[in-house]
């Protein structure tokens, strides 16, 4: 086994390429491209629950309100696109051409000016990272310097979120109000609606998701990684010890948001639409429990658990819409009281260990950890 | 905002909207008053706490039309019988969570936020499938309809007055048993440290789940009370959580007076503004103050001093 300083160990190695495989080879050739697109929606919440295992599992602050960044990161993409379907050639019969339509059907007649920067793509872009990390920079320093956590941040953020889903759903003519912006078609002259658009698409969130797990490995394995899991199990101790525990919350929180915002614009991109349903409070908890189903320790968990929870949502919605609520309700109970590693958890518990034994025996010597040891992060 | 009304209009406006805002409160303060019970002092997240209130509501639904349909002679009282059933059910519900869930996590506050949010998706289809996904409203007896004209502009609703009166009713008992009883003394024992109760004595395990219980039996009063200002669907208790979580904890989580408090500040503030700007914007508005507030004053307004 390497030492800690490399950030990948030898058998992340063999599951990023699993994953990488799983995501490159087998979904696209496996399945039609209605699927792969849903598939691909799936991953752009598996951003929000690659930030979720920073942010909670390691630094055991739990955000209710990552719907926020996902729906800014969406917003801004969405802005971009929606300015660009609406040209003035292509808005000719509205009463003021070159706005976006729903702005017309409010009676503005101007563009806003927070709407300006989105003309541009590499502004677009510039925003995407920073507007998410500027306003979780705003809600991390209000709270952390005043030394707010735990359940009292779950419920502010919460409240956050609850605040802007109302203001987006309230001022209708900048925003599009509950119908969100819709109708979203070139992304630069590329129509994004295609088939083939909609998988190179995919292959784009798959490797963007690939390079954030791998930013967020990078950022666990790092000694500032190791400060914030001292942080999650005896704040005051590494307080005491001279750290300023709320800059390193400040920036896992900013991080984390970032990661969200990334996924929130690759879902407008293959969805072709944003809406304040993907911002309030019900998406920002669903979100948490794709990263608890997982296992909240552990990133590659945060990605199959984000797809099992989706796929199963889809599966029961399409068959029984009636008994999606009780699945999902059950899955939540479950998760939480039987086993709160989620799936990564049980990997580790009862799979890995067969691994272990069969590679141990084949390399001649005997078993050297118990099984037990190998449930190495457990939950204090 | 306030341009174009003379100083007696915007009086009158200040009354009723203040009047609106008393019901507004009422509300409040019964939802929150078992929130404060079950966060405040056991320190659990219950986000099904809006589910136990729609239980309450069904049931002061099903006892109205019960009683319109088999003895409609005392259609009159059904509300106190509704009051009572709707507490019992209610009550008996949350200490059934409580020993099935709750318990198991005493120790993870965030983890039961989790599992009462899925306990409460479990709730409300199970009203769906029950009780169907349509709003249901309560007929009120004769003796709660119409209002009370105080002047010329303001009128005052009697079921408002009355769900005002049972507010301050169900505040007084529920002050009385914290503060004045044994139980309530024990209560406030176990949650300041629970170890050093045990060993002095009291079932701690009895008296969590008889706290959580009254809490949840709280809720379904509120819901029968709720059926006298509006209607009730599968997932009404969804719309007003995290104002309640707010209210608790913007007043401080273990101070009741503070939950009072606050629950009438955050009312006034959002019935006011109401009727100079839209709703949706007053609400915006309140809840940005409540969550500054918060951030300059993390524990809330009226803070219990303990020794931690």
């Amino acid at each position: 086994m390497r030492s800690g300083n490399i950030f990948l160990r030898r058998n992340e190695v063999v599951f990023l390429v699993l994953l990488a495989a799983l995501l490159l080879v087998v979904f696209p050739m496996a399945l039609d491209s209605f699927r792969l697109n849903l598939v691909g929606k799936y991953l752009t919440y598996a951003f929000v629950a690659l930030g979720l295992v920073l942010c909670w599992g390691n630094a055991g602050i739990l955000s209710l309100g990552q719907g926020i960044f996902f729906g800014l990161g969406g917003y801004c993409m969405a802005m971009f696109l929606k300015l660009e379907s609406s040209s003035p050639e292509a808005t000719a019969i509205q009463s003021t051409p070159g706005i976006p339509d729903f702005m017309d059907w409010n009676q503005i007649t101007e563009l806003p000016f927070f709407w300006q920067p989105f003309h541009s793509l590499a502004l677009t872009v510039v925003a995407i990272l920073v507007v998410p990390a500027a306003f979780a920079w705003i809600i991390g320093v209000a709270m952390f310097k005043r030394r707010v956590g735990g359940v009292y941040f779950a419920i502010i953020t919460q409240a956050i979120a609850a605040i802007l889903t109302i203001l987006i759903i309230g001022q209708q003519g900048y925003t599009g109000g509950i119908n969100g912006i819709t109708d979203l078609r070139t992304l630069k002259g590329w129509d994004i609606r295609t088939d083939f658009a909609k998988e190179v698409l995919y292959f784009v969130t798959v490797a963007l998701l690939l390079g954030c797990l791998l930013a967020a490995q990078f950022v666990r394995r790092s000694k500032y990684g190791r400060i914030l899991v001292a942080i999650r199990d005896k704040e005051d101790r590494v307080r005491f010890s001279g750290y300023d525990v709320s800059n390193f919350k400040i920036f896992i929180f900013c991080f984390a948001s970032v990661l969200a915002a990334v996924g929130g614009a690759m879902f407008t991109l293959q969805v072709g639409f944003m809406s304040p349903s993907f911002v309030g409070i019900v998406p920002s908890i669903e979100m948490v429990i794709y990263c608890a189903v997982g296992g909240r320790l552990s990133l590659f968990g945060a990605v199959y658990g984000t797809l099992f929870v989706n796929y199963a949502k889809t599966i029961f919605s399409e068959s029984f819409p009636e008994l999606w609520l009780f699945a999902m309700g059950a899955l939540f109970i479950g998760v939480v009281m039987a086993f709160p590693n989620g799936l990564a958890g049980l990997w580790q518990v009862h799979v890995q260990p067969l691994f272990d034994r069969w590679a141990a025996s084949r390399a001649g010597a005997r078993p050297i950890a118990p099984p037990a040891a190998a449930a190495a992060e457990r939950r204090t | 905002m306030f341009e174009g009304y003379t100083l007696a209009e915007l009086g009158s406006i200040f009354a009723m909207q203040g009047f609106a805002g008393l019901i507004l409160f009422s509300v409040f303060v019964l939802m929150a008053l078992g929130l404060a019970i079950i966060f405040g002092q056991m320190g659990v997240i219950n986000m099904a706490h809006g589910e136990f209130l729609i239980l309450g509501a069904y049931i002061t639904y099903f006892t109205s039309n019960f009683f319109l349909n088999y003895i409609p002679a005392l259609f009159s009282a059904y509300f106190f019988v509704a009051m009572a059933l709707a507490f019992v059910g209610a009550g008996a519900l949350g200490m059934l969570v409580e020993w099935a869930m709750i318990r198991h996590l005493y120790r993870r506050p965030l983890d039961t936020l989790l599992a009462t949010w899925g306990l409460s998706l479990i709730l409300q289809q199970f009203y769906r499938s029950v009780f169907g996904a349509r709003e249901v409203g309560v007929e009120l007896p004769e003796w709660l309809i119409g209002s009370l004209p105080v002047t010329d502009i303001i009128e005052v609703p009697i079921n408002g007055l009355f769900v005002m009166a049972l507010t301050l009713m169900i505040t007084t008992a529920v002050g009385v048993l914290m503060y004045r009883s044994r139980w309530g003394k024990q209560v406030r024992a176990v949650m300041q440290n629970r170890v050093m109760a045990g060993a002095v004595g009291i079932d701690t395990e009895k008296v969590d789940r008889y706290t959580f219980g009254i809490g949840c039996g709280i809720a379904g009063v509120a819901g029968s009370a709720f059926t006298m200002v509006g209607s009730t669907g599968p997932t009404s208790g969804q719309l007003y959580i995290v104002d309640t979580f707010l209210v608790v904890v913007f007043g401080g989580a273990q101070s009741l007076l503070g939950t009072i408090a606050s629950a009438f500040v955050i009312s006034q503030a959002q019935s006011t503004m109401e009727f100079f700007l839209s709703g949706s914007m007053a609400k915006v508005l309140t809840l940005l103050t409540v969550v500054g507030i918060l951030m300059l004053r993390p524990q809330g307004l009226f803070v219990l001093k303990v020794r931690r």
